[in-house]
């Protein structure tokens, strides 16, 4: 109990934080209508075809834009040396780091969910006909690309090119569950549920998405610590 | 059973042993000056002491238990260079936020009692990065002490502070002192850290140079410490 | 005698190499469907079991790093990491020619190439990372965890590309299909050559780790000196 406590005075903390500066909101925000309207150069949005990549295009904005606010999120509690003051309290690591893993994923599915209308209105396509399965989806791969990005964002905390080497690190490691959220996303945008032909994506997702919460949680406080 | 026991430390970067055998003891309510040059591993042994780094070899106990145990950290309060509050957040929540982490009983109550003590109370909801400096340095003490932890560790305290916040800080310091708090202060201010010092240990270049009682030859001539001890 | 032993396997992989190349060019004929590109089959192998051991191998040192946390670990996960990120650009090189020659395209999105690019994109963050982190023990620390991650990931990987695509040659090699589908005197020399290679693999580990150990040493001199 007193641990989830901890957990979620963490992820308030975050929330309250990013929502006062707005800095990766906006930075995260616009970034993603950049990139989608790129997108929407390079892949002609009245093409037919379009319809069979909807889910790669989409997820390509959200791995895109998601980095600027997966950067930020240990990057924060450098200045002024939150992060020793933190870690010299009785908090436990995986707290900390559980803890900024909700907050992420909040603003993360807060920026997807706001991009999924624009992308819906570009490239004129319904993504609201299985709409549950679509947000079981997005949400199950974006707890994949919080989990791996927080993780890494610290890793990389104390580093120099700390902004360069989060993306190497990250995409590269998230392929599995960006391929399997790309082939659901695709079809249930297009209409089709979650069967039998495409259900093993989803549990890859979450396999992905167990695996790599508890190999986090446990390695977290070695690489934050020693 | 001692406050803090630094039992047999040593600390590698690479090859190169930055802290080597460091080996004493402290008791309840001592006040220990942690002295050494630039580089010869004070920032170190501190870091290692509130639990932020692992030592090769050794270990750290906190009044019998070892540092990096959760139960133990609740005891140990920390002043370091940085100030280690949210310019983002209010003077209210930044101390609401570490009184939730450090488990006390009311944590909107202790914030706001800390607040009062360090003439803060005013501006309880102004955000931090709108506070002058000393208004910083005030709530960076209080977050410090706001739990009540009976070890203190405190990294070149003095410097950067302004008048008010060095008063401030020398009456927590002496209240904490008679009420057997123990402390360790990491400082090149020999003057003040020594006025208030029990004990001294001097680093030189990664291994104990002197360790004992704060006599008062030290404090009429405070050369005389690392002229006798210090570097060759 | 660490030295003696080196020059020793030194000796060996090269006697072994140069008959491998021997009987791999001029010895044994040409296949029946595939002409003499089969003969890459031979080098794409080894260099893909050697490589993918090796990541394997950088896994557990690593893991040993963070269990004992002596630095030897350390030299031992990171030369062995560089080894067999060159052996599996060998690996995806090798293939491709064989691509190109046998399906007309240097590239294909077959299962097991792919799953090896992202492998060489997840060790190439690992190379990097090490590259960016000065003090010893940090980059030992970070990098072990990394390279648990990576291993980890590329089990994932390899499973999911699987399941998204299959274009590649089935097993050949008779562990795999109980004989039958390749000529014995071809899959000796493919086994021979993994034997080759292994100890090459070794030769430039050792060679890397004298390198990874000499580093660190004039890392701590260097620091020594800034202290006095």
């Amino acid at each position: 109990m007193h641990y989830l406590r901890s957990v979620v005075t963490i992820a308030l903390k975050d929330l309250r934080s990013e929502f006062r500066s707005k800095e990766s909101i906006n930075a995260s925000l616009s970034f993603a209508m950049v990139v989608l309207l790129l997108l929407s150069f390079a892949f002609d949005p009245s093409a037919e075809q379009v319809r069979d990549f909807s889910g790669g295009l989409l997820w390509l904005v959200f791995a895109f834009a998601s980095t600027l606010i997966l950067n930020r999120s240990f990057a924060r509690e450098l200045g002024n040396d939150c992060l020793d003051a933190l870690l010299a309290s009785p908090l436990p690591s995986s707290a900390l780091f559980l803890g900024k893993c909700a907050a992420n994923w909040v603003l993360l599915m807060g920026l997807e969910l706001a991009c999924l209308p624009v992308f819906g209105i570009f490239y004129n396509i319904t993504w609201w006909t299985q709409f549950p399965g679509l947000l079981l989806v997005i949400a199950c791969a974006t707890w994949s690309l919080t989990i791996i990005g927080t993780m890494f964002s610290a890793l990389t905390v104390n580093l120099r090119l700390r902004e360069l080497m989060l993306p190497i690190l990250v995409y590269p490691m998230m392929i599995p569950a960006l391929l399997g959220a790309i082939q659901l996303t695709t079809d249930l945008m297009a209409g089709k549920p979650i069967a039998a032909d495409n259900e093993l994506w989803l549990r890859l997702l979450i396999g992905f998405d167990i695996i790599f919460t508890a190999l986090s949680t446990a390695l977290v406080d070695t690489v934050l610590v020693g | 059973m001692n406050a803090v026991e630094v039992d047999k430390v040593w600390k590698y970067y690479g090859d190169f042993a930055a802290l080597r055998d460091i080996d004493f003891k402290v008791d309840e309510g001592d006040c220990v000056a942690l002295l050494g040059r630039n580089g010869a591993g004070k920032t170190t042994l501190l870091r290692i002491i509130a639990g932020l780094s692992r030592p090769a070899r050794g270990q750290v106990r906190i009044r019998g238990g070892d540092v990096r145990d959760q139960e133990t950290r609740r005891r140990i309060g920390l002043l370091g260079h940085g100030i280690a509050v949210y310019d983002e957040l209010s003077a209210f929540e930044n101390l609401r936020i570490f009184a939730t982490i450090y488990d006390v009983p009311d944590p909107a109550k202790r914030a706001m009692e800390w607040l009062e003590r360090t003439g803060l109370d005013r501006v309880k909801d102004g955000l931090v990065r709108e506070f002058s400096r000393g208004m910083r340095q005030r709530l960076a003490v209080a977050r410090a002490f706001l739990h009540e932890p009976s070890v203190l560790l405190l990294d070149e305290p003095f410097t950067a502070l302004d008048d008010r916040a060095i008063a401030v800080l020398q009456g927590l310091l002496a209240q904490a002192r008679s009420a057997g708090s123990t402390i360790i202060m990491s400082t090149h201010q020999l003057r003040e850290a020594l006025e208030l010092a029990s004990n001294v240990v001097l680093i030189n270049r990664g291994h104990i140079g002197f360790q004992g009682v704060r006599t008062a030859e030290m404090l009429e001539d405070p050369g005389w410490l690392y002229r006798n001890y210090g570097e060759v | 005698m660490r030295e003696k032993l080196l020059y020793a396997v030194a000796l060996i992989a090269g006697i072994l190499l140069a008959r491998n190349l021997y009987v791999i060019l001029l010895k044994l004929p040409d296949e029946a469907r595939q002409d003499a590109i089969w003969r890459i089959f031979t080098f794409h192998l080894p260099a893909a079991i050697a490589s993918g051991s090796g990541f394997f191998l950088a896994l557990v040192f690593s893991g040993a790093y963070l269990a004992w946390r002596n630095l030897k670990w350390d030299a031992l996960a990171a030369s062995i990491t560089e080894v067999s990120f060159a052996l599996a650009i060998v690996t995806l090189v090798t293939g491709s020619i064989w691509a190109r020659i046998i399906w007309g395209v240097w590239w294909a999105w077959d299962p097991r190439l792919t799953s090896y690019f992202i492998c060489l994109l997840i060790y190439a963050g690992y190379l990097m990372l090490r590259r960016v982190i000065d003090e010893p023990t940090t980059r030992a620390r970070l990098s072990a965890v990394l390279s648990i991650f990576g291993f980890v990931d590329l089990i994932v990987v390899w499973k999911s590309i699987e399941w998204w695509k299959t274009l590649h040659p089935g097993p050949v090699l008779s562990i795999r299909t109980g004989g039958g589908r390749i000529d014995p005197n071809m899959e000796s020399a493919a086994w021979w050559n993994v034997l080759a290679f292994v100890m090459l693999a070794i030769l430039l580990v050792a060679m890397r780790m004298r390198q990874e150990e000499t580093r660190r040493e004039i890392d701590a001199l260097r620091r020594v000196v800034h202290t006095v």
